[in-house]
């Protein structure tokens, strides 16, 4: 029954995917990391960010991946700003309250894209759209192909600034300790929101690698939200590595479920792995204890 | 009774009598189709409280309760031939199950917050694919309850019947809320929420207390469930497990006053009737949404004790009691 | 009567608590006093359960309660404070009091006589509607006494309760744990002011690095050199004999 020919694309498939879901999974776990809150609004601002390639394709004729700069630049502000006048100041900083307001956030941002562009679905068509690669046991959309290095070159673009520069030190800094990094001089409200801003920076990067090979509605962001957590829960809360591995790892369990269980069943992988997760090893693959 | 007490008792009797002959006064069925909505919101926010408000753990994932209420006494009626007045119990049953065993899992390993919120969306997703999936539960076709209009099958011909077994199950839940908040339970549930190992250092076994406020709260949800069921005649997998109820209930409780009484009634009213004049206004359903979560927003910015702590009611909950 | 037998505990490679044995006589005050990081609140937190121990028990009123849970050891009649005060603190000061009355009676009313009894008792009445986290720090330590006297333990484990408190405040506390002890109850506590131990208790332990060095009459173990060397160091004892000024 598992005969190469199918399960190997399928995993193929699910690998490509699931560097995408990583980059996605890498801003959340990145704003986790250092703010110590759940984005629920993660799934909703992913959203967003691909009505905004597909009308920046539609309206403004630029191409998604000519879009990549100009996305994460806007996306980064958009998060910085959002965090720093919205989040922020309402949840005064505790916890609790964060849960909440990024879930209002995530209503509100989904019902006012339902009443702007309407339920329905839309994609995009460009010019190679169609074109494949043929590696002889499997044939590789090159849209695909360009999300999967794209996402990973923007993990260790990433990876690049939180290890090597000082905004990364100061990250750093502040998501291990937060009173010392206030004492030592780091604006720790301006860090906040800058690593807010990364995270969802990586969603405008990971919209221009999706929208090609995907769709985007208003409930688009549903569907990401569980996938999200189960991978930042999978990885670990605040691992990068994790967010990577679990990505992968969460790409293949829902290309290979959908493929043993039709896509309706397919899904429940997911949710179960997160429960599991949740109750066996709370703190993922590679997170720290808590 | 002393003079304080007994006004507030006869305040309440007379807003119970009042309640009781509102059918006879509002004709229009427009307005005791909001009435009976606003109910069973609130019915199902208080249910939340149980567990979010008095337990001091927020789920998002309640509708999970609900639905399993709602398709219990369903397929029991449609599948079997059983009265859906005997499906309430029912659906209690099977709610209580379900928190029962979500709230051993969850607690067992010590799951709070963040973790236990994202851990009963979770569930309620999982729940929701299986019956979208499985023929037993219709799959993505729901369950169709077939028309057999009369009291004796919860079907009534018109609305005050909804009505006042909305009211009952508002009524049931008040006393409920007043009884946590008087009994042994309640306190001990209280301790716990406020403060797990102290609650624990002074005997109380803070395991049992969350799992049976869980089991509390999913039971009263599933009733909810199995009224929605009987009113609207219809459920499918996204009516009886789709996360936008999950919202909608802890809006209730949340904007309303989490952990009082009167806090879910006040949301319910509050959002319905927001809901309504921004449907009226505006003419766009999503609109009313996008108004519910800026609300969320506002109130956890600026109102932590939601829209009861407004009220002389809210004020009055830090004085001692008679 | 406390019965602990070679109880040890490590955390990672740290050993925190080292084959310590002590018997806490039937309604007698016993101290337990010793350097920062001697492991005494990890002792403790053992005997109420809040941690497991990895080798030896510890046994109440003779019964075995190792291991149990904290609300199990509560029914054994072992109640303990914390070092920081934990208040319930949404609820006033009377509400928390009757968490403890709880453990005793289930009706309210019962529960909220008893709780006016103790917070009398520990000078809390006039505060007892007051929202628990507004109280100061002495009135903190005495609703954290009131709370375990309120479930009437036979055994009262006081881990620094005079901690923050300035010399007046310590005398009152310690006034009220005498009257605590004279009706039987048993306590055994964590100090650091001596000022507390000396007045309380005829018996002291000493911990120092997981392990007991020294036990006996509190009067002896002020003057035991190798308890004075545990608090200041090596070769402090015979300095201080010898007259001359301390490092």
């Amino acid at each position: 029954m598992l005969e190469l020919s199918i399960a190997l694309p399928a995993v193929i498939n699910g690998v490509m995917a699931g560097a995408v879901y990583a980059l996605v999974a890498l801003g959340l776990t990145l704003i986790y990391g250092v703010l110590h809150i759940i984005n629920f609004a993660h799934g909703n601002l992913l959203m967003i960010a691909l009505y905004a390639v597909f009308f920046l394709l539609t309206l403004g004729g630029v191409d998604p991946y000519a879009a990549l700069p100009v996305m994460i630049v806007g996306a980064f502000a958009a998060g910085y700003l959002l965090y720093r006048y919205v989040i922020g100041t309402l949840s005064h900083g505790k916890d609790q309250n964060v849960l909440l307001v990024t879930l209002g956030l995530a209503i509100v941002l989904e019902n006012l894209a339902l009443w702007l562009w309407t339920g329905d679905t839309r994609t995009i068509q460009v010019p190679y759209g169609y074109t494949m690669i043929d590696l002889d046991i499997v044939f590789l959309p090159v849209t695909k192909v360009i999300a999967f290095v794209g996402s990973l070159a923007i993990c260790a673009a990433l990876w690049a600034l939180i290890a090597l520069t000082d905004l990364g030190k100061a990250i750093r800094a502040v998501a291990k300790e937060r009173q010392g990094a206030r004492l030592v001089g780091i604006n720790v409200e301006h860090i906040f929101a800058v690593s807010y801003g990364i995270g969802i920076a990586c969603l405008g990067a990971a919209a221009c690698f999706l929208l090609p090979t995907y769709y985007v509605s208003p409930t688009t962001g549903d569907a990401f939200v569980i996938v999200a957590f189960t991978i930042v829960v999978l990885g670990g809360m605040g691992s990068f590595i994790g967010a990577l591995v679990g990505g992968l790892i969460i790409g293949v369990t829902e290309s290979l479920g959908g493929l043993f269980l039709g896509e309706s069943l397919g899904h429940i992988g997911i949710s179960l792995i997160f429960i599991l997760i949740l109750l066996f090893r709370p703190t993922g693959l590679f997170g720290a204890a808590r | 009774m002393r003079g304080p007490a007994r006004g507030r008792w006869l305040v309440g009797a007379l807003c119970i009598a009042a309640a009781l002959a509102v059918p006879f006064v509002v004709r229009s069925d427009y307005l005791l189709n909001f009435l009976i909505l606003v109910l069973l919101a609130a019915y199902l926010g208080q249910a939340w409280n149980v567990l979010g408000g008095y337990g001091g753990q927020s789920s998002f994932g309640h509708v999970v309760f609900f639905g399993t209420g709602a398709y219990a006494s369903s397929i029991l009626q449609t599948r079997f031939g059983v009265n859906p007045w005997l499906g309430l119990p029912a659906a209690a049953a099977a709610g209580a199950l379900v928190g029962a065993a979500i709230g051993f899992l969850s607690f067992r390993f010590g799951l709070r917050g963040s973790y236990f919120a994202l851990i009963t969306l979770a569930f309620a997703e999982a729940f929701r694919i299986v019956a979208n999936s499985v023929p037993f539960t219709g799959a993505g076709l729901g369950i169709l309850i077939p028309l057999n209009q009369s009291a004796a099958n919860f079907q009534f011909r018109d609305k005050p019947g909804f009505y006042y077994v909305a009211l009952a199950l508002v009524l049931g839940s008040l006393a409920i809320a007043w009884w946590l908040e008087r009994a042994r339970f309640g306190a001990r549930l209280a301790a716990v929420r406020e403060n797990e190992d102290a609650a624990a250092a002074l005997g109380v076994d803070a395991f049992r207390c969350k799992l049976a406020a869980i089991a509390l709260s999913g039971g009263m949800t599933a009733v909810g469930g199995t009224f929605y069921a009987q009113y609207f005649l219809y459920i499918d997998p996204s009516i009886a497990y789709g996360v936008g109820r999950s919202v909608e209930i802890l809006l209730v409780a949340i904007v309303g006053g989490v952990g009082t009484v009167f806090g879910p009634l006040l949301g319910a009213l509050a959002l319905q009737a927001i809901g309504e004049l921004t449907r009226a206004w505006l003419d766009a359903p999503p609109l009313s949404l996008v108004v519910y979560g800026a609300l969320l927003m506002l109130i956890v910015g600026f109102l932590p004790n939601g829209l009861i702590g407004l009220t002389a009611l809210g004020r009055r909950r830090r004085r001692a009691d008679a | 009567m406390l019965e602990i037998a070679h109880l040890s505990k490590s955390f990672g490679g740290l050993a925190a608590v080292r084959d310590v044995s002590l018997t806490v006589p039937e309604g007698r005050i016993v101290a337990l006093i010793g350097p920062n990081g001697a492991g005494k609140t990890t002792l403790f937190a053992m005997v109420a359960g809040f941690e497991k121990p990895d080798e030896g028990s510890v046994r109440a009123f003779g019964a075995d309660i190792t291991g149990l849970a904290p609300h199990r050891i509560c029914a054994h009649g072992v109640v303990r404070t914390f070092q920081i005060t934990q208040p319930f603190a949404g609820l006033t000061v009377r509400e928390n009091i009757m968490v403890g009355a709880y453990h005793r009676v289930a009706a309210r009313a019962a529960a909220a006589r008893i709780a006016d009894e103790v917070a009398q008792r520990l000078g809390l009445a006039e505060r007892l509607d007051q929202p628990a986290d507004r109280l100061t720090v002495a009135a903190r330590k005495r609703l954290e006494l009131a709370r375990a006297l309120a479930t009437g333990p036979r055994l009262l484990l006081l881990d620094e309760v005079m901690a923050g408190l300035n010399p007046t405040e310590v005398a009152e506390i310690v006034a009220v744990v005498r009257t605590i002890a004279a009706e039987g109850v048993g306590i055994f506590l964590i100090e650091h002011v001596m000022q507390a131990v000396v007045s309380l208790s005829d018996l002291t332990y000493v911990l120092s690095d997981g392990a007991l060095i020294a036990e006996g009459p509190t009067a002896a173990i002020a003057a035991d050199p190798r308890v004075i060397e545990a608090y200041l160091g090596h070769g402090a004892a015979a300095r201080l004999a010898r007259g001359a000024a301390l490092p």
